[in-house]
């Protein structure tokens, strides 16, 4: 009894001590952005302060930061600053998606246009633009891509891109190799290369299993040059990998480089970073990936922009080749946002010239062509670039599937690592696949599923 | 000894209840209101979203809105096509670091609990792995066993191998690595509880056993031994329990790979979510409950019970 007696009123002191650390944590944590942001906003009218969500890849934040400085020094009134925090892949893509659903979304954020934009539920949660003038600047063919049947989203940000396979001019010079329009000329080339002594002919990187898709992925202009519907009937659940034979052959590609031991020796555990390396110093001769690599590669090296080429995923006929194209990632707003003027002006921004020219001028290279009405590419672009560009003059490019189709299988990576490192087989692979596929489908609540 | 021990005990409880009428039940000196505050961040924090994902379960979920879709989710589950493996997996890998750190663990405790010079510098280095974050590790360890360029190889290279093999990248390897790993993580904490059992063992015993005439390796067998046993069970349980949950070493180590081969049942759950499908990885994490219970369960009881009988 004296000893609970004793130790009441130590409880209660205690308790008291710990009440009042909890609240003056809490007040210093709180007054002091308070006071530097007064601070910094000095007896003038406050500018209303903007913030832009990007991910962490450098020539994102280089290129949202570029924007933004122009804009800023347009617009006095606005500040917008770039948060370069968001993880890349499917981390980012969660967290995104519960910000939006809890009502903490940033002002602003740079997300990708096409099939993963449809998972954000863009109707419910992102400010419509569809009515907004500015919008007539952006081209015709990149607004379905940030649309859904009921609203537009998204200003393009950054250029569309090809999806095809880089090559050391250099080493195809020095062997005498022409650069392949079919699947087995390229095949034949990377033989030739191997059987030259060179280790990394053609280099994958499985340590980043992302990258692992870019082959098939980027094969599907060959899958659209045959049948230009075929997405729709994939949406609609008429189509599959496993049954329709071009399909299938973006897979058999794959194998073909795991049977025929083409790849380089360590591709289990090669990362993107040690690739690009790799293929900028002049070791590698060939690494399929998006352009946007060659910025990283030029940079690294900067005799990259004259000895590194590009060409598209071949076919298996020549009078077919033609690029499949990544339609460039977009700036959204969530739909309750509290600046609405503010975000519109800077969308209006995006979608103008002034932008390309901020980022141009800002020194961050552009891997491909604009999508804003009135952006030009500059003459000296880097000799990969200038390769691509035919393929768009011509006409022959295709959108990326994701472009078209609202549904991708989460696991296309795993199961093509699978593929090229020999463990599964292409029929096997594709009927896996096709299931996969059916979870997103479902997901998504489309109709025939 | 024990004699004076319960009567002391048995006299000392007529005492206490000084006011309280004896034969009403006991109360607590304590209101109930004291639990509030525990119970309070019990509920919100584990009750609630316990019951909610038997309920999110049944769903289509995509955090704004949810589908009640019954068991379509565990249907869906069921046939992944990499489930089966994973399950395989997690039983290979539950049941290698689980009897791992029992063997080790006893043979560390032993050889620590001896007179040795360094003694507790020693029980610090096999406890410190304990402390490190397995996320650290996990990175740590995906570079040293880089296939290539990682010190293992460089260092099997230097004795003349011409390639090392390929720890975290083929397929029929890189489960057993990420174990080993596991087990290195794992074995300090069944050390420290192995020791703890053994200082407390009588000195006594091994005073007779000496007198009759027994040998270090008897001592150990049939004094230490059994008299481990209840240090043994629970030894057992945790490292079971956290083998068939385990993540985050894996994650960090494999993600799962190469392709699905290292897969375990808490990264098909993971990647589920990842990918968005919220309703089906919350399956996932039911099953899993499950698949726990349904294992250590009966295991506890088993073991608890030869305990008993000992």
């Amino acid at each position: 009894m004296t000893i609970a007696r004793l130790h009441r009123p130590a409880a209660v002191g205690a308790a008291v001590i710990a009440g009042a650390l909890i609240l003056t944590s809490c007040s210093s944590g709180t007054s002091e952005p308070e006071g530097s942001s007064s601070g910094d906003g000095g007896e003038m009218t406050d500018p209303v302060e903007l913030t832009l969500l990007t991910g962490t890849v450098e020539l994102n934040v280089q290129i949202a930061e570029a924007v933004a400085a122009g804009f800023n020094e347009a617009n006095p009134d606005i500040v917008v600053t770039v948060d370069a925090s968001m993880p890349s892949g499917s981390e980012g893509d969660n967290l995104l998606k519960t910000r939006l659903a809890t009502g903490d979304a940033p002002d602003m954020f740079w997300y990708n246009s096409g099939s993963l934009l449809q998972a954000l539920n863009p109707d419910s949660q992102l400010l419509n633009i569809a009515d907004q003038s500015f919008l007539s600047n952006v081209q015709e063919s990149f607004i379905p891509t940030v649309s859904t049947a009921n609203g537009t989203y998204g200003v393009p940000i950054d250029v569309a891109g090809g999806g095809g396979i880089f090559y050391s001019i250099p080493i195809y010079e020095e062997l005498g190799l022409e650069v392949p329009t079919t699947w087995d000329e390229f095949v034949a080339n990377t033989q030739a290369i191997k059987d030259a002594g060179y280790d990394n002919a053609l280099i994958q990187s499985f340590g980043d299993t992302w990258t692992s898709q870019i082959i098939m992925l980027a094969d599907y202009y060959n899958i659209y040059n045959e049948d230009p519907d075929w997405a729709d009937k994939y949406t609609a659940n008429e189509a599959h990998y496993a049954d329709t034979p071009i399909a299938l052959r973006s897979f058999e590609k794959m194998q073909d480089l795991a049977d025929e031991g083409l790849l380089n020796k360590d591709f289990a555990s090669l990362t993107f970073d040690q690739a690009l390396e790799r293929m900028a110093n002049g070791e590698g001769a060939q690494y399929p990936m998006l352009m946007f690599a060659i910025d990283t590669m030029v940079d690294l090296y900067p005799e990259s922009a004259d000895n590194i080429g590009y060409f598209a995923i071949p076919g298996d006929s020549a009078s077919a080749n033609g690029l499949t194209v990544w339609m460039p990632p977009a700036i959204y707003a969530p739909a309750d946002t509290e600046h609405q003027a503010e975000v519109l002006r800077f969308m209006e921004y995006v979608a103008s010239p002034d932008a390309c020219a901020a980022r141009l001028d800002a020194g961050v290279a552009a891997g491909g062509p604009f999508v804003v009405n009135g952006c030009t590419l500059p003459d000296d672009v880097p000799q990969a670039i200038k390769d691509m560009l035919p393929y768009f003059d011509n006409g022959n490019t295709a959108p990326a599937l994701e472009f078209l189709s609202p549904i991708k299988g989460p696991s296309l990576e795993q199961i093509l690592v699978e593929v090229g490192s020999g463990i599964r087989d292409a029929g096997d692979a594709a009927a896996l696949y096709d299931e996969d596929v059916k979870k997103q489908a479902q997901q998504l609540g489309l109709d025939g599923w | 000894m024990t004699d004076t021990l319960t009567r002391s005990g048995s006299d000392a409880k007529p005492e206490t209840p000084t006011q309280a009428n004896p034969k009403k039940k006991k109360r607590s000196p304590y209101p109930i209101w004291f639990y509030a505050p525990a119970g309070i961040i019990y509920t919100t924090l584990f009750v609630v979203p316990t019951f909610a994902s038997f309920y999110f379960a049944l769903t289509r979920w995509t955090i704004f809105e949810s589908e009640f879709i019954g068991l379509e989710n565990f249907q869906t589950f069921f046939s992944e096509p990499f489930l089966f493996e994973s399950l395989i997996n997690t039983m290979i890998f539950a049941v290698l670091t689980s009897g791992a750190k029992v063997v080790l663990g006893l043979l560390i405790a032993v050889f620590l609990t001896s007179q040795i010079i360094a003694r507790g510098w020693l029980r610090s280095v096999v406890f410190f792995p304990v402390l490190i974050s397995a996320v650290g590790i996990g990175a740590t360890f995906a570079v040293l066993l880089d296939p290539w360029e990682g010190l293992v190889n460089q260092v099997i290279m230097a004795f003349g191998a011409e390639q090392g093999p390929g720890w975290l990248t083929d397929p029929n390897l890189a489960l057993i690595s990420v174990a080993m790993v596991d087990i290195w993580r794992g074995v300090g904490l069944a050390v420290l509880i192995y020791i703890a059992g053994i200082v407390a063992i009588p000195q006594e015993y091994f005073e007779a056993a000496k007198v009759d005439g027994a040998n270090a390796f008897k001592r150990f067998w049939h004094v230490t031994l059994p008299l481990m046993r209840p240090a043994t069970t629970t030894v057992i349980i945790l490292s079971l329990i956290g083998g068939l949950r385990s993540f985050d070493l894996i994650w960090t180590m494999t993600g799962g790979g190469p392709g699905f081969s290292s897969d375990v049942l808490a990264s098909v759950v993971y990647k589920q979510y990842q990918a968005g499908f919220y309703g089906l990885s919350t399956a996932g994490n039911v099953v899993l409950f499950v698949v726990v219970a349904i294992i250590v369960v009966p295991l506890f009881w088993w073991l608890n019970r030869r305990e008993v009988e000992q």
